[in-house]
């Protein structure tokens, strides 16, 4: 108390103590003015940013459409897998969580740096897709960093299951991430970074209709972003599933009879244009592509000196060879010319001083058997006679060098030349001499082949042209429906009228083509009991003399093709089959008529006239075609290729061969004998 | 003297503490609320434990003369600074980036809670031997350093906001003890440089510290910085309008995007769980108790006392700015508790005391 003693009696000024009051009044008002603000003013303002803060929409990806065949069997399926997603503002410091994400996720680092990148210019709480089908190891090690690694979520997704081994591959095409170039694309407007979308193939072409509509469900969450309940629900809308025109009977039958060869086989029902099969080769696995594919397996794709993605039944555009004899003869009867012209083969000619060599000497050729024959000779002097622009008027109106309408992306022109485009391109005027070059199917012409396949269809069905497709067209809603017709300006269906003696003379020519004869260029194809019709080609890739030059390897050698249809006259089935470098054409008119004793096999099955095997066993999807069961030989459609050629009994039907030599119905189909 | 004997508790200030323990029921509805999903859920009832230990350190303090508590003061004074110290040294507990606390067996002590008292003490016993006159600036000076020491230890730790808390301990014993206008003008605008010179010089403030005081002015720049928890918090105080999402039922508070809503931020989640009139009631019952406290002061016997409980007012009155101001975005974040209302023994326990004294100080007005 003796220090303080001395100030008692003394006191704080009333005035400070005042002071100190309305200081603290005026506090307390200023901070219930501030809570007035937020709460009564502004509070609409604030509840929105609360409700923002807790609920998150999360989408539910809608189930891709399956792909079914002809007969509605499963071809490309889904099943259920994990996506693991990056949420960056869920993060304080993302760079340095990477290492622990590539290490626990299993992901090269670089790639997720990559990955970030591309995502920069977008918001913040945009879901990056990091890691597709993500494992459950994996899924443990996110749940299990929860806190440590908030910015990490993942979603449910439906993924695609294709056939192994490229069965049908460049038909169904692929799916994968939309690419950053393809959202500046109006055509893609309607997707976000991040989104599955068709890439090649029906998938593209029919990715509207294929992808559904995406839900949502309403969640709410708390600031670590754990759920902690749910609002409500937007169911996803599937998407359509489509039946396709191929027949995965006939399907496998030409994946098998094509094998390893670099070529590809596709055969179409030239009534109404729907394709029954559709192989090239090589081909790719799509399945590499359904889960993101890295850098290294697609780089090999891409450079693969065989281009494996790409779809040679309609990008590749090749000298159709002899096979242009055909649409020659057609126009040369129409002319007039060709009936009467009464030539001999004495091994080539050359009327403009070089001189063009035939096969053979194929000694006295007219238009009947020099079809069969393949005689050069003859189509020389008859190409010689109608002369480029005739020639060129023929072709253009059948098709050659035009797309054919396809419903897949990626379709090639091929290329018919005539004086304007040499004009136009060489500068330079038409030589007489490269007429006869055109006439055999060589010198500038290109074609696909599928075009072959339509322009050989439609000769065979009296001038109807149909447009090709892979989707049965009903089952399609009909804005898509017609706006896929509008799509393809021009030649969709067409009639061509040609006289019927022509298409008699024509036909017929094609049918000796496989009967057994001298000069016959496909007798080797011939089906006993079938009426296949075709026509042989040898396409030379280079003139000899340049041959001469580079020496003779394999990739030098002349692409081999055949084109067929079955029976001669209105067939049901009309079939290309390209080797390239396979030097012989007999070689593909071997392979198409394997193909074709499928396709008959089976349809006489169905007729009931043939016993009854055992049912097809249901196609199991991924198993398709590349690993035939030991006992596939006997097990009923699918493994009569190749076999028993001939032997198979007829018994009425449009395959009778016109001949009448019928064989007594004697085996069951498909037994090695 | 004889008559000390028969003090009564009559002249407790019965309205104070009910004001009190009102404002108590509050924070422990509140501090329930906010961590009964979570894994503090014990919080609730260790507040009450708190608030009954508290009251009954108050009754404790208010037996004890005060002018005997402030013959003492030099001592506590001069061991708070020691228990400051011992912070720093590796007897100190470190948590949540910096060393504030002392293990005392199973508690955790924040020494800085206690020398608040102990300041508070320790400046009105200074400037009540000054006696009220007019003061030299070498006493101004005496009285800077000596809310200055502690200041910059507790500046170390770092605990910038309780560093804070401890100036209006002095601007106060200024304002009272016998500063005139024009030192205080010259002590103001020097002031204000030393501040500028300090911001500037980045030498006593970390990067992270600059970032706390200037976040709350565009919270909006950095969302999920520095920003993060006064945009978090506004939008909780804004989201809850005038009557309140009801309790336990707030979702800023209860999906965890208030940042710790049991302690700094109780205000924020009060204000979203029971709007506009909860917060005005609070604020109230705050006004109310300031004013008691300030009249209490005017009756005093002597002007220890008054400078005493004023200590109390200038530190309630300055966490109550900052803190609120923080929650409705007015204010830095700096992590000062809001007085008996956030969870916490120590800074329950010293408002309590503090209390305590005042309320001797009431009790012993008559007594002269």
């Amino acid at each position: 108390m003796v220090s303080l003693g001395g100030n008692r009696g003394e006191k704080l000024s009333p005035f400070k103590l005042a002071v100190a009051q309305y200081g603290v009044l005026l506090l307390m008002l200023g901070l219930a003015a501030g809570l007035w603000r937020l709460q009564v003013l502004d509070v609409d303002n604030y509840r929105q940013l609360a409700e923002q803060n807790r609920i998150r929409k999360e989408p539910i990806l809608a189930p891709r459409g399956k792909l079914f065949d002809r007969e509605n069997r499963l071809v490309v399926d889904n099943y259920p897998s994990v996506t693991c997603f990056l949420v960056r503002e869920q993060s304080k410091n993302i760079e340095a969580d990477l290492p622990l994400i590539a290490r626990g996720l299993d992901l090269d680092i670089d790639q997720l740096r990559e990955t970030l990148r591309r995502y920069r210019g977008q918001p913040g709480y945009q879901p990056i897709p990091i890691k597709q089908d993500v494992t459950a190891d994996e899924q443990a090690f996110i749940a299990a960093h929860r806190n440590e690694l908030p910015e990490l979520e993942t979603l449910d997704v439906e993924r695609r299951l294709y056939p192994r081994d490229g069965f049908a591959a460049h038909l169904i095409g692929y799916v994968g991430e939309v690419s950053e170039e393809d959202l500046n694309n109006p055509r893609f407007a309607y997707y976000e970074p991040g989104d599955v979308v068709g890439k090649a193939g029906v998938e593209e072409t029919y990715d509207e209709l294929l992808r559904g509509q995406d839900g949502s469900r309403e969640v709410v969450v708390d600031s670590r972003g754990r759920e902690v309940g749910y609002l409500g629900i937007e169911h996803a809308i599937p998407g359509q599933d489509l039946r396709l025109t191929i027949d995965n009977d006939l399907q496998r039958a030409a994946e098998l009879a094509l094998g390893a060869r670099e070529g590809t086989i596709l055969a179409m029902d030239p009534r109404n244009g729907e394709i029954l099969a559709m192989v090239s080769h090589p081909s790719f696995d799509p399945n590499d592509f359904a889960v993101k594919i890295n850098r290294v397996a697609w780089n090999k794709l891409v450079s693969d000196p065989a281009h494996p993605l790409m779809n040679r039944a309609i990008q590749a555009q090749l000298a159709p060879g002899s096979t242009f004899k055909i649409l020659m003869a057609v126009a040369g009867l129409e002319e007039g010319l060709a009936q009467n012209m009464h030539i001999v083969c004495n091994g080539g000619w050359g009327p403009y001083g070089y001189f063009h060599h035939c096969d053979e000497k194929h000694g006295p050729v007219d238009i009947h058997n020099a079809i069969p024959y393949s005689c050069d000779t003859f189509f020389y002097m008859l190409g010689d006679k109608l002369g480029i622009n005739r020639i060129d008027k023929y072709a253009t109106e059948f098709g050659y060098g035009q797309k054919t309408g396809i419903d897949l992306p990626g379709e090639q022109p091929g290329l018919m030349p005539s004086p304007q485009w040499v004009i136009r391109n060489f500068h330079h005027r038409w030589y007489p001499d490269e007429t006869l070059d055109v006439s055999i199917g060589q010198g500038a012409v290109e074609a696909t082949p599928l075009q072959l396949a339509r322009i050989i269809g439609g000769i065979a069905s009296d001038g109807h042209l149909v447009r090709p497709h892979v989707v049965f067209p009903n089952q399609l809603p009909a804005d898509f429906r017609k706006a896929l017709a509008d799509s393809f300006p021009g030649s969709g269906d067409a009639y061509v009228p040609i006289d019927p003696e022509t298409w008699e003379t024509v036909t017929d020519g094609m049918a000796d083509v496989t009967e057994p004869g001298l000069y016959h260029t496909a007798s080797s194809a011939h089906l006993e009991g079938i009426d296949l019709a075709g026509k042989t080609g040898t396409a030379q890739q280079m003139s000899h003399a340049a041959l001469d030059k580079t020496g003779k390897g394999r990739n030098t050698y002349p692409n081999a093709w055949f084109v067929g249809v079955a029976p001669r006259r209105n067939p049901e089935l009309v079939i290309v089959v390209l080797w390239q470098n396979g030097e012989f054409s007999y070689y593909p008119a071997r392979i198409a008529a394997k193909v074709v004793t499928a396709f008959v096999d089976k349809k006489r099955r169905e007729a009931g006239n043939l016993p009854q095997v055992k049912a097809p066993a249901p196609v199991e999807v991924g198993a398709v075609w590349s690993s035939p069961p030991p006992d596939a030989k006997n097990a009923g459609a699918n493994a009569n290729v190749g076999q028993g050629r001939g032997q198979n009994a007829i018994a009425g039907g449009h395959f009778f061969v016109a001949k009448g030599q019928i064989v007594a119905a004697s085996a069951r189909p498909g037994r090695d004998r | 003297m004889p008559l000390r004997r028969f003090l009564s508790f009559r002249d407790f200030d019965w309205w104070l503490l009910a004001l009190v323990l009102a404002l108590c029921a509050v924070s422990v509805v509140e501090v329930h609320s906010s961590t009964v999903h979570t894994r503090f859920s014990s919080f609730g009832s260790r507040q009450i434990f708190w608030v009954g230990a508290g009251v009954a350190g108050m009754f404790v303090f208010a037996k004890i003369d005060y002018h005997r508590v402030l013959d003492w003061t030099p001592w506590a004074y001069g061991g708070g600074l020691l228990a400051l110290v011992a912070v720093l040294s590796p007897l100190g507990h470190k948590a949540l980036g910096g060393r504030r606390w002392i293990k005392l067996g199973p508690m955790l002590v924040q020494p800085s809670e206690y020398v608040k008292l102990a300041l508070i003490l320790m400046v009105a016993r200074y400037f009540a031997n000054l006696g009220g006159r007019n003061v030299t600036w070498k006493e101004i000076f005496r009285a800077f350093a000596l809310v200055g020491l502690p200041m910059l230890l507790v500046m170390k730790q770092p605990d910038l906001g309780t560093t804070l808390t401890y100036m209006p301990i002095l601007v106060a014993g200024l304002f009272l003890g016998g500063m005139n206008l024009r030192q205080g003008l010259i002590l103001f605008l020097t002031g204000a440089a030393l501040v500028g010179g300090v911001w500037s010089s980045g030498k006593f403030l970390k990067p992270y510290q600059k970032a706390r005081l200037t976040s709350f002015l565009n919270p909006q720049n950095d969302p999920r910085g520095s920003g993060y928890q006064v945009l978090q918090s506004k939008i909780a105080v804004g989201s809850g309008g005038i009557w309140g999402k009801g309790s336990e039922k707030g979702t800023q508070t209860q999906g965890y995007f208030l940042p710790i809503p049991y302690t700094d931020f109780i205000f924020a989640a009060l204000s979203e769980e029971h709007g506009f009139v909860g917060a005005i009631f609070v604020l109230l019952l705050y006004f109310l108790i300031l004013m008691r406290l300030i009249q209490n002061a005017q009756t005093a016997a002597d002007l220890p006392g008054s400078l005493l409980i004023m200590g109390i007012v200038a530190v309630l009155t300055f966490q109550i700015a900052v803190n609120v101001g923080m929650v409705i975005g007015w204010m830095p974040v700096t992590g000062i508790p809001l007085p008996l209302l956030s969870y916490g023994g120590s800074s329950v326990l010293f408002t309590f005391l503090a209390l305590g004294v005042a309320m001797n100080v009431r009790m012993r007005r008559f007594v002269n």
